[in-house]
């Protein structure tokens, strides 16, 4: 089918934008291939299927539309954890902000650095599984950035990392316009848990591929946090061994347009992923989830938990599915997506899909969206709880169920705290 | 304490009136019981009272102490020392019991200028008194009424009541859905919070609760009106000739 002309235009003229940089063999032929990749598919048009709910026009336009920086007074996200910090400013490393990464007990460098060799073990996996996660959807948002990046972590993990390595993304220019593209590859065994958090930029483009093979097990908690106009599309693409173990969650709460896309493929048997989020969103916001699950190995778990909670006119979009090829028997897939909208602007609109080829599968899906359940309102406040507070004790209560998805229980407590404080300062 | 007057009420979706002229005034340290058949308007009652949506007072006056409580929101009548044990307890999932107890009386405490209770002295005195209920730590744990049976149910109801300390408290049919064990164990929890500065109102529709909490007045209640009032033996005569009997003998 031919690709309509507007769509590759879009890509040329964003290409016109940008400039390849430059490397080492390795990452230029890897560029070469994204770009080939995102000139045949062109970008996103308000008439694609995959992008029905969520305009696209803000994330595929040459120029970021400015984002004034929001000033944020709260402590740093995950201050209390023993952690490797990387930070990036507007989607530029600073060094000076960030741990010595020789110190993290685990190899990791700059895709830069990394960029500068004319070969590197990085060539099997980055554009790897973004190039191979375009079918059958595509993802050209994910094909730019493998084409533009200019940095990003690479790690490889052998054993269990010592530390969570914190990628804290500032934002603190209103015009940046940031892309990072991240390599993980945990081998036979490892465990390594990455946080993510911070605003980025005022637009930000981010890929992370995380490869993990059999018995390794990957955490990802990530905030995405309060900063009003910063726009943001995201991909995670991940490729499970088996009996490995992908758990992923993200809280986001603010921003004018989040999308956030997470592809993950189960290759090895008794493999397993979990992807779970929550959101709050007031006003002029709209937050995508976009999860394409594929079981193609046998007795694997995937699980979609997500919520998300709306109030005047935010938007919420989930777009969920779970594809189980002909030979995963015994897969068990489970997918909830849920909005409590606030207000009657509020909208949600949710795409449940399963596509199962395996005649012997447990899969089970559900969406719902509905009101405060007005019995428990008044059932708190007949105790003496204002009617605000009762909302607010509620709306955790909703998110609740998604944040006990994150495993790690300090961290779960450290984000339900935030969300209250959240919660109470917009009552204020 | 609480004194009704002429109160009329109907739905606000719709023109159908419930209460047609309630007059009622129950004293400090006074146990009061409403008796009535179903759809007399009892529980209509006491949601006005505690003020639930969907109701329209269209005459008559409700105050306690002293200030009218049908302006006020739930959470300042609460606050104002009015409690109603429901008939259904909601369930909450998601809130802990211990976290909604200990928000609830630390609001009430706020509300009224009072200090709020630290997390310490909330758990000393949570324990003591769930003791007494045979309330075990695991329903203080668990989310608000789920997976409560539902004696259990109705015991957390007065669990909130012990903690809270309310002046005026209403007891909507709370011995629906009990055994005779549950019943006791109920009626006592209400009897230890018996005092000369707190009054109880309590709906039912069988005599059998007023074995355990025995009150000084019961009213007879039918088609939105307490039709007869008198001492506590005549909850005996509703249960010996039933109500049909005795709202005959009122027409």
């Amino acid at each position: 089918m031919a690709v309509p002309k507007i769509k590759t235009d879009a890509a040329e003229a964003r290409i016109a934008a940008l400039q390849v940089p430059e490397g080492g063999g390795w990452i230029t032929a890897a560029r070469g291939d994204a770009l080939s990749r995102l000139r045949a598919i062109g970008l996103p048009g308000r008439r694609d299927e995959y992008w029905k709910y969520t305009q696209p026009d803000s994330l595929i336009a040459p120029e970021a539309i400015r984002a004034a920086v929001f000033e944020n007074d709260e402590g740093p996200m995950f201050a209390d954890i023993d952690r490797l910090k990387v930070v990036f400013v507007d989607g530029v490393f600073d060094a000076d902000a960030s741990d010595d990464l020789a110190q993290a007990g685990l190899e990791i460098e700059r895709l830069e650095t990394a960029g500068q060799a004319d070969i590197h073990w990085a060539k099997d996996l980055y554009g790897v599984l973004e190039s191979h996660g375009q079918t059958p959807v595509q993802r050209p948002l994910a094909a730019l950035n493998t084409g533009f990046a200019r940095d990003g972590v690479i790690i490889r993990a052998t054993g269990k990392a010592v530390k969570p390595v914190n990628l804290v993304y500032l934002h603190e220019s209103d015009s940046s316009d940031a892309i990072l593209h991240h390599c993980i590859k945990l081998e036979k065994g490892a465990d390594l848990t990455i946080l993510e958090n911070g605003p980025a930029a005022a637009r930000f483009n981010k890929v992370m591929e995380v490869d993990i093979a059999e018995g390794a097990a990957f955490h990802h908690v990530r905030t995405q946090g309060r900063d009003h106009e910063r726009r943001a599309v995201t991909h995670v693409f991940a490729r499970l061994g088996a009996e490995s173990t992908f758990k992923s969650f993200t809280v986001t709460v603010n921003g004018m347009l989040t999308r956030n896309e997470c592809v993950i493929e189960l290759t090895g048997d008794d493999a397993i992923a979990h992807v779970a989020g929550a959101v709050v969103g007031d006003g002029d916001f709209l937050h995508d989830d976009t999860v394409f699950i594929t079981h193609d190995a046998q007795r694997c778990e995937s699980r979609q938990v997500f919520k998300k909670v709306l109030r005047n006119g935010a938007t919420g979009v989930f777009q969920g599915k779970i594809l189980v090829k002909k030979d995963a028997q015994k897969t068990d897939g489970y997918q909830i997506s849920q909005a409590l909208l606030l207000d009657e602007d509020a909208q949600f609109y949710a795409k449940p899909e399963l596509e199962i080829y395996a005649d012997d599968v447990i899969c089970s899906h559900g969406s719902t969206s509905g009101a405060i359940d007005d019995e428990a309102l008044f059932y708190l406040r007949s105790r003496g709880i204002p009617e605000s507070e009762a909302q607010d004790l509620l709306v955790l209560a909703f998110l609740a169920e998604a944040i006990e998805e994150i495993e790690d229980s300090a961290i779960a407590n450290d984000i339900l705290a935030r969300l209250e404080g959240w919660l109470g300062r917009r009552r204020r | 304490m609480l004194e009704i007057n002429n109160l009329h009420v109907k739905l606000e979706e719709e023109d159908k009136v419930i209460l047609k002229g309630v007059t009622l005034s129950v004293g400090a340290g006074e146990v009061h019981a409403i008796m009535g058949p179903n759809g007399s308007g009892k529980s209509t009652l006491s949601y006005v009272l505690s003020g639930r949506d969907g109701y329209e007072v269209t005459e008559g006056t409700a105050s306690l102490l002293g200030e009218n409580i049908l302006e006020m929101e739930p959470e300042e009548r609460a606050a104002a020392g009015l409690f109603l044990a429901f008939q259904y307890p909601v369930e909450i999932p998601g809130v802990g019991n211990m976290t909604f107890l200990r928000t609830a009386l630390n609001a009430q405490r706020k509300a009224r200028g009072e200090d709020e209770m630290s997390a310490a002295d909330f758990l000393k005195l949570i324990r003591a008194k769930a003791k007494d209920l045979k309330i075990d730590a695991d329903m203080l744990k668990r989310p608000v009424n789920m997976g409560f049976s539902g004696g259990e149910k109705k015991r957390n109801e007065i669990l909130q009541m012990a903690m809270l300390e309310p002046k005026m408290c209403i007891l909507d049919e709370t011995d629906s859905g009990l055994d005779v064990d549950a019943m006791k164990l109920v009626a006592d929890g209400v009897n230890a919070l018996r005092s000369e500065g707190r009054s109880f109102l309590v709906i039912t529709h069988y005599q059998r609760l007023l074995d355990h909490i025995v009150p000084d007045v019961v009213h007879i209640m039918a088609d939105g009106r307490i039709v007869k009032t008198g001492g506590a033996d005549l909850a005996l005569e509703v249960e010996k000739n039933g109500y049909t009997d005795l709202l005959n003998e009122v027409a």
